[in-house]
């Protein structure tokens, strides 16, 4: 019976039968799971949600005011004492209401546009002053080249300042064929003084730089410099005369396209005249079928993905800051894979194992734990003014005292970096390393290899998946970085992109755009912060998105190498 | 010039698929005794006083550390003959053969004493090239090791590393070393695939083929069947007993029966000292020492 007893206790003791290490384990990871998934779901609800276009609602409050606009969101918030009294007077049911409810009601944030005319893009509602909510189904959104969009009604449809449809479904069918015209004018417009008003800068640019050239290394008096002046004007009088040529090429343009006009009204009555080539994109908002909409939100996001941006960076595209990214990461880890290669080789394979390098090794693994900031100093110090100052001091000192290579640029951001994440490289392809089997070493000796023909041909193939695996961490460290990148080359607004048809084709000295900073600029710097806040996520989710790309590439040649070199032992 | 002629004669008696005639390639030392064509019944029990000597062990101690693992080791091999080493497991057989192509100078706390000579000349001289040295024997290993490479680069490695790129020479190499590893014909369709796709005894008799590619002097193999099953087993030991002649063989091995089946001479060693060393025979049937008919009849060890 004791013998029984015991069985019983042996088969009920949990601890020995080491179930709640199971449960605490497998909740450990359930609570890590879900945190990274909540965290994914929750960008990307937010992110693909932006752009799908949302109705436009009509509200009319007790003081007779008239409003029209995209809700944005509602909110619970107390109602000042003086508004409450007069709340008293003028309508005593719903103070009543508010003071049952302990002085706090509801109001709702519209998007009400129209910027040029109001001053603000947003205004709040309270709920309990709405007398009238509707929506007009002739009501337009209008997204334009500047001030933001206009949200209201259009009224005629002109042409050299004449009507030219009467009816809404004439309007919006004149409005869609004169659109396209427009818009390839205004892309036609934006070409030329890109691309060929661009050229003529640059090659004035060249000549005064190169004249500059000319006189720091024979002197003002020199005969070399004279002629260099008068070939400069020379030049410059053709350039000035293909210069005005395009300039009467583009007021053509512009000027055709002042012809086409939308007169527009907003809910108040006040109208405004908008050229059409200045309009991206109009759709009546509250008329659209499901697929309508949906093209809508694919143009936005195909706008999104491969135009620049507008307004303060809080609508258009983020193309500029995709080039960047990517750009920047790639250089980073060209720089950073042989570097960190090269150093592992040392420690591992060359140094005598011992104190000192036992001591390096802790010093390396230190690094990655250096706050990134310090980095982005040290790369602003060293890099930009040491490095960047004496290089634009040797090779471009006819730009001074504009510097070239003495600021942030991409180059001195992609090094930063990557001195930033030298240490993930470092560690992963050390242990890659000495997970080569020594049989294998043993073996390339054997056939009368040298230890770097061994190290060449048997044991950084092998450990090559391995370095991938460390170049992966270092390009998602990289990647989503941003401190130390403000401060080495990334700007909110760059003029021109890092690769364009200039020589020497690649500029590695230009500021960009990134990502990253573009979330915290859109979302925190911009005049319109309110704005900005749907594309914050909108940005996130792709900059998510286009980490996970880069390093799903890195694992996909990860793997090709794995099979190629580790394959299947027995 | 005629012992070319000899050394096809006695291969094609000794092997069970003929090998092809032009796969045959000129030795560069070529062996002097080789057993006479006549003589396949059962030869006389061979003596080392007749044989031409391609290794001469001196003297030879070894430290790891502080412990020592060879007592004054004197040896001498028999050019074109086997010679297998046996003893019961930490005797040193294997930190013997790994001093014949010096493999252990790349451990740190190796002290070594006395000499070794490759006809004649020292491996240990201060003048000596290792990778020279490495290149005139080839290694064998217990753990298959093939790169991870193509068979084709796993065979040609010594030659690829030497700068050899002449594709005619390399192909030449492939052909006749996988076919003296008897793995020609399970490959030669698929050379370019990768080495890490063969079973383990393809893998060991590839690295037996890149072993012989540098068409090296002597052939050290170190216990390279103890991984295998007995099937891969006894190809292996069929291609060793074909190899002899060509190479000067020294096998490490657990395995007596292997001993006795595939080796003319056999040294016993046990703690670090070399017991009895005499025909292989005579070691199986009739030796002189004790501690050696103890251990060949399993008495001990």
């Amino acid at each position: 019976m004791s013998s029984e007893q015991k069985n019983k206790s042996r088969s009920t003791n949990l601890t020995a039968r080491g179930e709640p290490m199971v449960w605490l384990t497998g909740g450990g990871l359930v609570v890590a799971t879900l945190m990274i998934a909540g965290l994914l779901l929750f960008v990307l609800v937010n992110g693909t949600a932006t752009f799908w276009p949302k109705p436009l609602k009509q509200v009319a409050t007790a003081d007779g005011k008239q409003f029209l606009g995209e809700i944005s969101r509602i909110e619970t918030y107390r109602v000042p004492a003086t508004e409450l009294e007069g709340l008293e007077k003028t309508s005593p049911d719903a103070a009543a209401k508010i003071r049952a409810a302990d002085g706090a009601s509801e109001r709702e944030l519209l998007r009400t546009g129209n910027f040029d005319l109001y001053g603000d893009d947003f205004k709040w509602v309270a709920l309990h002053n709405v007398t009238k909510t509707e929506t007009p189904p002739n009501a337009w959104m209008l997204e334009r080249q500047e001030w933001g969009p206009f949200l209201g009604f259009i009224k005629e449809v002109r042409v050299d300042g004449k009507a030219v449809a009467s009816t809404p479904d004439e309007m919006r069918a004149k409005f869609n064929e004169l659109h396209g015209r427009a818009r390839a004018r205004w892309r036609e417009v934006r070409r030329l003084e890109k691309k060929d008003v661009g050229a003529i800068n640059h090659e004035l640019e060249q000549q005064r730089l190169n004249l500059r050239k000319i006189e720091l290394k024979h002197g003002k008096e020199s005969a070399p410099y004279q002629d260099a002046v008068e070939s400069r004007a020379r030049r410059e009088a053709e350039l000035k005369v293909k210069y005005e040529e395009l300039e009467k090429n583009i007021k053509a343009i512009r000027d055709e396209d002042a012809r086409y006009t939308l007169l527009l009204a907003e809910v108040g009555g006040r109208e405004k005249e908008q050229k059409i080539s200045e309009i991206v994109r109009a759709y009546p908002a509250n008329a659209l079928s499901f697929g309508r909409q949906f093209g809508v939100y694919c143009s936005r996001w195909w706008e999104f993905l491969t135009d620049e941006p507008r307004e303060a960076n809080t609508e258009g595209g983020v193309l500029p800051a995709i080039f960047g990214t990517v750009m920047m990461t790639l250089v980073m880890s060209l720089v950073v894979a042989p570097f960190g290669v090269i150093a592992a080789l040392y420690l591992r394979e060359y140094a005598k194992q011992g104190l000192l390098l036992s001591a390096v090794r802790i010093a390396v693994n230190n690094l990655a734990g250096v706050p990134s900031i310090v980095f982005g100093v040290f790369g602003l110090g060293f890099f930009c003014y040491v490095v960047g100052g004496t290089i634009d001091s040797i090779f471009y000192p006819e730009r001074l005292p504009s510097p070239t290579y003495g600021t942030g640029g991409l180059l001195w951001a992609s090094l930063t970096l990557a001195l930033l994440t030298v240490p993930v490289v470092i560690v992963s392809t050390e242990e890659a390393l000495a997970a080569v089997p020594s049989s294998m070493r043993e073996g390339s000796y054997a056939c009368g290899a040298s230890k770097w023909q061994t190290i060449r041909r048997i044991v950084l193939p092998r450990a090559m998946p391995g370095v991938m695996t460390g170049l992966i961490l270092a390009m998602a460290r990289g990647a989503g970085e941003v401190a130390p990148l403000m401060i080495t080359g990334v700007v909110k607004l760059a003029p021109e992109l890092p690769v364009d048809g200039h020589a020497p084709f690649i500029h590695f000295a230009r500021s960009f755009m990134h990502l990253g900073f573009h979330i915290y600029d859109v979302g925190f710097q911009s005049r319109n912060a309110e704005a900005g806040k749907p594309m914050v996520f909108t940005t996130t989710l792709l900059l998510i998105a286009l980490i996970a790309l880069l390093n799903l590439s890195a694992i996909y040649i990860r793997n090709r190498l794995k099979k190629k070199y580790v394959g299947a032992q027995f | 010039m005629d012992e070319r002629h000899t050394m096809e004669t006695v291969l094609e008696e000794t092997r069970t698929q003929p090998m092809k005639p032009h796969a045959l390639p000129p030795r560069a030392t070529p062996p002097t005794q080789v057993r006479p064509a006549d003589a396949d019944a059962k030869p006389k029990t061979p003596s080392l006083a007749d044989e031409r000597i391609v290794l001469e062990v001196q003297k030879f101690n070894l430290w790891y550390g502080s412990s020592q693992a060879l007592h004054d080791i004197n040896l001498k091999f028999p050019m074109g003959k086997v010679t297998a080493l046996i003893g019961p497991s930490g005797c040193g057989k294997s930190t013997l053969i790994r001093c014949i192509n010096r493999l252990n100078d790349l451990v740190d706390i190796i002290r070594i004493e006395g000499d070794m000579l490759l006809n004649g000349k020292s491996i240990y001289g201060r003048d000596v090239d290792v990778i020279e040295l490495r290149k005139r024997t080839g290694m064998v290993f217990q753990k298959t090791n093939p790169f991870p490479m193509s068979i084709y680069e796993n065979v040609i490695y010594p030659l690829r590393i030497d700068g050899e790129n002449r594709r005619k020479i390399l192909d030449e190499v492939v052909e006749r070393s996988l076919q003296r590893a008897a793995l020609w014909d399970e490959v030669k369709d698929r050379l370019q695939d990768s080495a890490l796709q063969l079973s383990g005894g393809q893998q060991q008799r590839l690295c037996i083929a890149r072993a012989v590619a540098a068409d090296p002097e002597v052939l050290l193999m170190d216990e390279p069947c103890s991984a295998l099953d007995p099937i891969a087993t006894g190809k292996v030991e069929e291609l060793i007993y074909q190899l002899r002649g060509y190479y000067s063989v020294m096998i490490v091995t657990h395995n007596m029966q292997q001993a006795a089946r595939v080796s003319d001479y056999t040294a016993f060693m046990y703690l670090g000292k070399v017991i009895e060393y005499d025909a292989t025979e005579k070691i199986f049937t009739n030796p002189s020492k004790k501690q050696t008919e103890d251990y060949v009849t399993g008495r001990f060890g």
